[in-house]
């Protein structure tokens, strides 16, 4: 079953972030395929680099790369929400004369249309917010 | 149909909400907060426990015991299951509502 997920809540706030990354790691061993995950919202910080956790804490967003990376998942922030929570990749950070970027591995900067796209291409779409 | 409600009833009318509506023969999973949506004895359980005549409910293992909840302070016929059985439940319903 292909499953998409949207996360609307940023890491360490409640526990969307921490239940959506379950959800996919759940549905990834069980062989199902995650066409893509979209951070809408608060949930776009989780997609910064320079957060820096305590160390006995779980690190969310290094969660997010090396399961993105071990998987091969398509992470997108969008882009409305990431600008106005300054979250910003090297082609967004030229454009709006920013002096630096920081967006995660793994993550890439879209608008909503891959949203649309996600419920349109996968089985089941999951929302996780608060 | 899934349904999802990740509120605690003491919080949030989402619970209520997403009861009053979910059609008979629906599936209904308490995670997060919900899960004290699930505790047997509370204001709230003769709520739960009527819709169990209508529709499944389940609560998510993990957040039960995050929140000291164990299985056998739960209302009669609410199913434990786990994030396979989170998987399993959105596999098996065409439809998801999320409710936040």
């Amino acid at each position: 079953m292909k499953f998409s997920v949207m996360v609307n809540e940023g890491p360490y706030t409640h526990q969307a972030s921490d239940s959506a990354y379950q959800f996919i790691r759940a549905a990834l061993s069980a062989g199902h395929e995650i066409f893509r995950v979209f951070f809408y919202h608060d949930g776009v910080n989780n997609g910064t680099r320079l957060t820096t956790p305590p160390q006995d804490d779980r690190h969310i967003v290094n969660r997010w790369s090396e399961l993105a990376s071990e998987h091969d998942l398509d992470l997108v922030v969008c882009v409305a929400a990431a600008q106005r929570r300054g979250i910003v990749d090297p082609d967004e950070a030229k454009r709006n004369s920013k002096d630096g970027d920081n967006i995660a591995p793994g993550f890439r900067i879209s608008g909503l249309g891959q949203l649309i796209e996600a419920g349109i291409e996968s089985d089941r779409l999951l929302v996780f917010g608060d | 149909m899934l349904h999802t409600v990740n509120k605690s009833p003491f919080e949030s009318s989402s619970l209520k909400t997403c009861l009053s509506l979910a059609r008979s023969g629906s599936d209904v999973l308490l995670i997060e907060d919900g899960v004290y949506g699930a505790l047997a004895g509370s204001a709230h359980a003769s709520l739960v426990a009527e819709a169990l005549e209508a529709v499944r409910v389940y609560a998510l293992e993990p957040d039960l015991k995050a929140r000291g909840l164990s299985g056998d302070r739960l209302i009669p016929g609410i199913e434990v299951v786990g994030y396979d059985g989170f998987v399993d439940l959105a596999c098996t319903n065409d439809k998801i509502q999320n409710w936040l």
